[in-house]
């Protein structure tokens, strides 16, 4: 058995979904490499030869791998997937957008998202939101994966020792060329990495309603999360969504301010260990998956909750 | 231009689907099925770039058995011209659907190929990028906005850090996301003359494609319930049950 593992990374570092497919990887057993494919990403190659359990990290840096495109990326796997039994990727909008293509390059049915390994063949997945959990043997050559970053702990940074290789990058496909990229900037931790989410939905208003929910962030250390209907309302950045089709969380505490609890929000947040919710009507869903809920008007109830914890 | 659409039959997204309880799957029996709601968003990208000189002709596709002639019809209501069925009765997995759609394209030669990013029932994600590796297509996948101009599409994508533009040469595949537009109402006078617009039925065979599953589903559970939680009645109760009972905050 041997593992491929896609770096998700920003040339510099590596990202922690990275850490969590290789603990993915380290479930399946064999040797682990890791793939860091980018522009001007030494640094990053050299982090990945560092994470716990890593053997070998591939490198390729080329100027036409700067921005991910699925054409160029897919293409660079494919050329050295042979080697393996396991491709896999962490399920980020990179993971998810280039590991089906290298699946039908190299005609293998990809299984998404796997929350768990069984055997080497063998893995669990959520359907239907999150309602069902189907356990999926594959008959595949080569398996080829994307991994639920939070139904695996990150493995350590640190500890191991992989030897960086460089390997060429096929030519750039013409295909597809990026133009620009609007990253919503903010001081705060990451959604997906964050220990502690404030969210808030529809129930908050407007966006400028949002800046009642910063204290308690602030005061928390949390990142900022939103259900779709705060997001489609322009109320907030689409990178916050929450949900089945948004990001999937599970923090140590999750906070839903105004947010009614819809299956499509539950399934992003459900597994997070303490939940809290604030919602004016009792009857809400969302009740029924927090561990702790306040009945009331979140406009009263936010500041309340802040000036409680400067206590 | 020609557009080809997908559409795929899943159960309602309204439905709370239940597990069957021999764990071979979810009930899907006398439950309500409509269209996959990143397809109707599809359809409807279409149709306005239809409306708007773009596109010429909107053909859409499903693949699956003959119920989904219902679902077919509902996007010739939006604004589609014609539809095939592509009918099999084998549970189709991702690879098997895009080898299916790679068949159409052969015969329809299409400039723009819509997805779905993503079917609610099997939460896949999988079908648009693989038939794009399977065309030597570009891809532009989670679509919130599409222009057409000069033989490329320029496409917004919702990525994880917020929003990428890129450009990708036509014939593409694109994948929409929730964000690129609002689906508009069918209306009867749409679902009349949906009626009289052709609809081909089409078997996986005389594409020549083999659908067999690669994966086998072992089993299918519940997921672990949440034990049920509490109401506090204020702020002051909660921060005191946050630091000394679930301790996630000191
Ligand atoms: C294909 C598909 C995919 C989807 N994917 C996602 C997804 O990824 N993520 C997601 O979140 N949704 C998703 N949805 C949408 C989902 O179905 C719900 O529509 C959405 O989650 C509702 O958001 P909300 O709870 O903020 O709004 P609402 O359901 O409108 O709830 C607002 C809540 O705020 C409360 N409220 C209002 N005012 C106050 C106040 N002053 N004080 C306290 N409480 C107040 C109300 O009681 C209510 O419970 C998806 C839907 C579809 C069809
Ligand atoms: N059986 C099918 N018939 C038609 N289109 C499908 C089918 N399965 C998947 N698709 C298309 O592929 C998209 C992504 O599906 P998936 O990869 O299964 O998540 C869907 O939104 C549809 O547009």
């Amino acid at each position: 058995m041997s593992c491929l593992v896609i770096a998700e990374h920003d040339n510099k570092s590596i990202k922690v979904a990275t850490l969590n497919t290789v603990a993915a990887a380290a479930k399946i057993g064999g040797e682990i490499h890791v793939l860091v494919a980018g522009s001007g990403s030494g640094a990053a190659a050299e982090a990945a030869g560092k994470i716990a359990g890593v053997t070998k990290v591939l490198h390729a840096d080329a100027p036409h791998l700067a921005d991910f495109l699925a054409e160029n990326v897919a293409a660079l796997v494919v050329g050295v997937a042979k080697n393996y039994t396991h491709i896999l990727a962490p399920a980020t909008s990179n993971g998810k957008n280039v590991t089906p293509r290298v699946a039908a390059l190299l005609d293998m049915q990809q299984i998404s998202e796997i929350v768990s390994v069984e055997s080497p063949d063998t893995f669990v997945r959520p359907i239907y939101a999150g309602n069902a959990l189907a356990t999926v043997q594959s008959s595949d050559a080569i398996k080829v994966i994307t991994v639920r970053t939070t139904g695996f702990d990150a493995v350590a940074a640190t500890g191991g020792s992989g030897a960086v290789e460089s390997v060429a990058a096929p030519a750039d496909s013409g295909l597809s060329s990026f133009i620009s990229r609007e990253v919503s900037k903010s001081e705060r931790p990451e959604l997906t990495a964050a220990k502690i989410i404030v969210s808030g939905g529809r129930g908050m208003g407007s966006g400028d309603n949002f800046k009642i929910l910063e204290p308690l962030a602030d005061k928390l250390g949390a990142a900022m999360g939103a259900s779709r209907a705060a997001v489609d309302a322009g109320f907030v950045p689409n990178d916050w969504q929450v949900g089945q089709t948004g990001k999937i969380v599970a923090p140590d505490l999750y906070i839903a301010i105004g947010i009614s609890g819809a299956i499509q929000h539950l399934a992003g947040m459900k597994d997070s260990r303490v939940i809290v919710c604030v919602n004016k009507d009792e009857e809400a869903p969302i009740f029924s998956v927090a561990d702790y809920g306040i009945v009331g008007d979140l406009f009263q109830v936010v500041p309340q909750i802040v000036e409680e914890l400067k206590k | 231009m020609k557009v080809l659409v997908s559409v795929k039959r899943v159960v309602d997204y309204n439905v709370k689907v239940r597990v069957k309880s021999d764990g071979t799957g979810v009930e899907t029996a006398n439950v309500k099925m409509s269209m996959n709601p990143f397809d109707e968003i599809s359809v409807e990208e279409a149709v306005r770039l239809r409306e708007a000189g773009v596109a010429t002709e909107i053909v859409v596709v499903s693949c699956g058995p003959l119920a989904c002639q219902e679902t077919l019809r509902t996007a010739l209501a939006i604004g589609a011209d014609r539809a095939i069925l592509v009918e099999t009765d084998v549970e189709l997995q991702p690879l098997a659907v895009a080898k299916l759609l790679k068949a159409v394209c052969a015969r329809e030669s299409p400039q723009l190929v819509l997805l779905g990013k993503q079917a609610i029932d099997d939460d896949s994600n999988q079908t648009g990028q693989m038939l794009a590796a399977l065309m030597g297509w570009p891809q532009a996948t989670f679509a919130s906005k599409l222009t057409i101009a000069d033989g490329k599409a320029q496409v917004t994508r919702e990525v994880d850090g917020g929003l990428e533009t890129i450009t990708v040469k036509l014939p593409t595949i694109v994948t929409s996301d929730l964000r690129l537009n609002e689906p508009r109402y069918v209306t009867l006078p749409n679902i009349m003359k949906a009626k009289k617009k052709t609809l081909e039925n089409l078997k996986p065979d005389a594409l020549g494609v083999d659908v067999t599953p690669r994966m086998k589903t072992v089993k299918v559970v519940e997921p672990p319930k949440r034990k049920a939680g509490i109401k506090v009645p204020d702020a002051a109760a909660l921060v005191a049950k946050l630091r000394n009972e679930a301790k996630v905050i000191s």
